[in-house]
């Protein structure tokens, strides 16, 4: 038992005796939750857009009007010709091209309505989506504003109805990404930090010889084990708690639940983690060999957790999937807890599977790691 | 020259002779992409929500159905009071909440107007807000069915034209932005070990005392690995086209040239990452932990730029991803030349010449 | 197995895949014994030692090292053996002091009895100046002499040396010899492979290993009067020829 001690003594001192990677473990990763965190978001603005006014009217111009004070559009170009337009478009300098036809004003007192041409960048649907959303918004608002005078005057009996629709965004009243992508990019950290370390530790002493000496004395699989991973659960949890304050302090992060719940998962979390670095280092001969193999499942554990795209839009075979990629709980318990102030009996079912998936996977680990060839 | 061949040699052996890194150097980006492409997507369709109707009269019964039938929604309860909003977004299924006033009929026919209130857990703001616009617009319609019988306002009707991508399909976005972030990454990696390798394995002496200079031996370094990332690359490609069915409206050639610029790009960054570290460790935690999420967040491959704050915007300019990016979708999805991507290439060639420069000074330091 | 028989190995085999390492090899050791286990890089040295150190399970064949058996009771066996690998494996980010009482926890001294140890394996070595460095900074020789005494300090019967004096220069090696005669004299026994047969002189029986099989087995003297030789070098050359 004292054995472990010593293990984890000597691991300590290796780690912070290490000062080339000191910065890596630790300032490189909160850097990088607070520089990168502003970067995720998918709110729709600045959109660079242009158009094409071949009517020259009041009625066109307060209508291009309408979009240069939307925040949604930055209206930038105006060109003469559809072929210049296209050439701009192709060229990336705008992405949205409105199109006046001329005899607009005319046209529309006449007979009441008529088309505009709206020419969007569709190359990212979703975005495309939301432009057309937003554009489409911005024309309704004008037609309503152009008609007022007359439907005062009329004394139609049979009125328009109006169905309102007022969205409400709980948890997130002004829909700041940033209250959601932060402590998720945090969980992303702290799971590549502890993976990789894990992962080439025990590598690294197959590679020196020092493991073989190792496997020599009449140690314990388990109490070896236990003594290397446990410092690598301390930089887990060390990385968790500065994050966390970093969010609090820098980004307002709302924490509505309990700290103590996330602490909690997060210590039956990490060992997953940990358990899965050193199944690998068990199988792999080399660092190098070790680092691709803990790279491939960690770039399908990012893009796959529901951070970036979410799972529900996945096909149900992904969807399944993702019940083995344990970045997906962390990151739902996290929004559960930190915003929504979830309490434990609603976090139960994931915190059953990650449980449950820390044993199995621990289990694994230490089975395979042979003193004896 | 010919030593230099000789030294190119040795490394392609080196290489080809690790089996299990070879297999995952093919294999892992291809399971990759074939796993991304089907499941990374922006596209929202079968949300849970819950419906909180206080009228049950014809017309929410006639909303409700209309949102039932879309493919968006699946109605997973129908809640009573108020209080179960909470429970069940605490529960984390339910994702929006319909809020129909009392009376919702009859205030329609007496004062022309009745509230629905969009309620969504919006800790997926994204998500919270595509559900809004999508109830907004189911809503939308409805209204102007109701409406039609009435002579209405002045309407400019828009007519939206999408161009490159006709049908919105979320593959065209995240395939080309999958492609370049896994080249990227697996080049940079691949590259980065090498040179500390031979430090550590003490091989280093018998590079520093060869006749070779450090130009020959860092470009003879990243050479074999050109080879190999454009069989990855080519792979990738094939894949887009025939399984995702991205199409590749520009020329082949040009894309193909593009690949080899942007795959020497990575892999001269590798080298730069290998020259400034001290060991194995060091320089895989940095071109791990260092390029994965600054790769995958600036650029642009998930999240629009334009829509970043400025400061991010100036950074990700050094991301050399973000570049290739432009100039795939570019030839792929708008079908440009040269002509048009020229800055781009541009800055890759730029690119790669000052990580190759700053290596070679790197090496060269080390020979003193 | 005999009372002062120390190693016993009966036929013991190793085979990877088609290739066969190992080759029925028979031989023990005694009590106090230094027993030179020589041959030619690849002949099965190395091979042969590891299943006897409990880390690589034979493929046939029946050995055993200070009275427990190599297949199921190798926990055991490390408890009594000390062991040095080819690459000294000592850890070069930590200092010798630090090493020292690593390896003296992991079986399980005492903190007394690692501190007095400590103590003792730097005066005899005449460390004392470079006792906090790291021994990655240390020249090849010293790491040689720290990491046999780091393989004595649970005073185990056996200690096993696998090509303990690779790269080391002439003086370093005698005094690394006389180190060795030292710990056989208290009783340890030495079980030490090598492929400089200049060293085969030293000890008190050696056996010549090619490919994988035994090919002599007795004192250095009765081999050199066998083999009609003035060095074991000579007697290796022989033998490698036949």
């Amino acid at each position: 038992m004292r054995v472990i001690l010593y293990i984890i003594n000597k691991e300590f001192r290796q780690i912070f005796r290490n000062k080339g990677m000191l910065p890596i473990i630790f300032i490189l990763p909160l850097l990088q939750l607070v520089i990168l965190s502003n970067a995720a978001t998918y709110e729709i603005n600045n959109i660079s857009f242009g158009y094409i006014d071949n009517d020259h009217t009041h009625t066109s111009r307060a209508l291009i009007d309408k979009f240069r004070a939307s925040t949604f559009f930055d209206v930038s170009q105006v060109f003469p010709h559809p072929k210049e337009s296209d050439l701009a478009m192709l060229q990336g300098k705008v992405d949205v091209v409105l199109t006046i036809p001329e005899h607009f004003e005319r046209d529309l007192w006449k007979d009441k309505n008529i088309d505009l041409g709206v020419t969007i960048n569709a190359i990212d649907g979703a975005a495309a989506g939301v432009e057309n959303v937003y554009i489409t918004q911005i024309i309704k608002t004008f037609n309503k504003n152009l008609a007022v005078d007359l439907v005062q005057l009329s004394n139609n009996k049979a009125q328009p109805v109006k169905i309102e629709g007022i969205p409400l965004f709980w948890y997130n009243k002004t829909l700041n990404y940033k209250t959601f992508m932060v402590p998720g990019i945090l969980v992303l950290l702290v799971t590549m930090i502890t993976l990789f370390l894990s992962g080439m530790n025990i590598v690294r002493e197959k590679e020196m010889g020092t493991l073989e000496q190792i496997n020599v004395t009449p140690i314990k699989k388990h109490h070896f084990i236990i003594g290397k991973l446990f410092p690598f659960w301390v930089i887990g949890m060390g990385l968790l708690t500065i994050g966390l304050v970093l969010a609090k302090l820098i980004f307002a992060v709302p924490m509505l639940g309990s700290l103590a719940l996330m602490y909690f998962y997060t210590s039956i979390y990490i060992l997953v983690i940990l358990g899965m670095g050193l199944f690998i280092s068990n199988y792999t001969d080399t660092q190098q060999q070790a680092m691709f193999i803990a790279w491939f499942f960690v770039v399908i554990f990012i893009l796959m957790s529901g951070l970036f795209t979410p799972i529900e839009s996945m096909p149900k075979w992904a969807q399944f999937l993702t019940e083995f990629n344990p970045i997906k709980y962390f990151v739902e318990i996290m929004r559960m807890v930190m915003l929504k102030g979830s309490g434990l009996y609603d976090i139960l079912p994931q915190l059953i599977k990650t449980t449950l998936y820390a044993v199995v996977m621990n289990a694994m680990a230490v089975w395979s790691y042979k003193k004896v060839s | 020259m010919k030593r230099f061949i000789g030294f190119v040699q040795k490394e392609f052996y080196h290489i080809f002779r690790d089996r299990r890194s070879l297999f995952i150097l093919f294999g892992m980006p291809l399971a990759q992409i074939m796993l991304f492409g089907f499941a990374i997507t922006n596209e929202i369709n079968n949300v849970d929500i819950a419906i909180l109707d206080r009228s049950q009269d014809a017309s929410t019964k006639e909303i409700i159905s209309k949102i039932s039938a879309s493919e968006y929604f699946s109605i997973l309860q129908y809640i009573k009071e108020e209080a179960e909003i909470e429970d069940a977004f605490k529960k984390g299924k339910v994702k929006a909440v319909l809020y129909f006033e009392k009376d919702f009929s009859k205030k329609l026919i007496k004062e022309n107007t009745a509230k629905v209130q969009i309620v969504t857990d919006a800790t997926d703001p994204n998500v919270a807000n595509t559900i809004s616009n999508y109830i907004n617009s189911i809503l939308s319609h409805y209204q102007e069915e109701q409406n039609r019988a009435i002579t209405q306002d002045y309407q400019i009707i828009p007519q939206s034209r999408m161009v490159y991508n006709a049908e919105l399909k979320s593959v065209y976005m995240f395939v080309p932005g999958v492609m370049t972030v896994i080249l990227m990454l697996v080049s940079a990696m691949m590259t980065s070990i090498s040179i500390t390798r031979e430090k550590e394995l003490g091989t280093m002496e018998i590079l520093l005392v060869s006749p070779l200079n450090p130009v020959q031996v860092i470009i003879g370094k990243v050479f074999p690995y050109i080879f190999l990332s454009l069989i990855n690359a080519a792979a990738i490609v094939i894949l887009s086209i025939f399984v995702f069915h991205v199409p590749v409206k520009g020329s082949l050639f040009l894309l193909g040239l593009e690949s080899v610029l942007f795959i020497v790009t990575s892999l001269a960054l590798g080298i730069l990452i290998s020259t400034i570290s001290a060991t194995q460790q060091t320089a895989m935690m940095i071109s791990l932990m260092g390029l994965m999420l600054p790769v995958i967040l600036l650029s642009g491959f998930i999240f629009p730029i334009s829509s970043m704050p400025v400061p991010l915007q100036v950074i990700s300019n050094i991301v050399p991803a973000k570049w290739f990016i432009i100039i795939v979708k570019g030839i792929m999805l708008k079908g440009v030349g040269i002509h048009i991507v020229w800055k781009e290439t541009l800055v890759l060639l730029g690119m790669t010449l000052l990580f190759i420069g700053l290596s070679v000074k790197k090496y060269k330091i080390r020979l003193e | 197995m005999k009372e002062d028989t120390v190693i016993q190995v009966e036929g013991l085999t190793k085979v990877f895949g088609d290739f066969t390492a190992v080759n029925k090899i028979s031989f023990h050791v005694k009590k106090g014994e230094i027993f030179g286990f020589l041959g030619a890089n690849g002949a099965g040295k190395t091979t042969a030692m590891k299943m006897l150190i409990g880390i690589s399970a034979p493929s046939s064949g029946s050995a055993h090292v200070a009275g427990f058996d190599v297949y199921s009771q190798t926990e055991n066996i490390k408890k009594s053996i000390g062991y040095m690998s080819q690459k000294f494996a000592l850890y070069d980010d930590l200092t010798v002091k630090e090493n020292i009482r690593f390896f003296g926890g992991i079986y399980g001294l005492s903190k007394d009895k690692i501190s007095q140890k400590s103590s003792q394996l730097i005066e005899e070595l005449g460390l004392e100046k470079v006792a906090k460095s790291l021994v990655g900074s240390l020249p090849l020789g010293w790491k040689q002499k720290i990491a046999f005494s780091v393989s004595l300090l649970h005073d185990p019967k056996i200690v096993f040396l696998d090509e303990p004096t690779g790269g080391v220069d002439p003086i370093t090696r005698r005094q690394f010899w006389e180190m060795i005669y030292k710990a056989a004299n208290n009783g340890t026994t030495i079980f030490v492979t090598t492929h400089y047969m200049d060293e085969a002189e030293y000890c008190d029986r050696v056996s010549i290993m090619v490919d994988g099989n035994i090919e002599a087995l007795d004192t250095p003297k009765n081999l050199k009067t066998h083999f009609g030789s003035d060095s074991m070098n000579d007697v290796f050359l022989k033998l490698a020829r036949s």
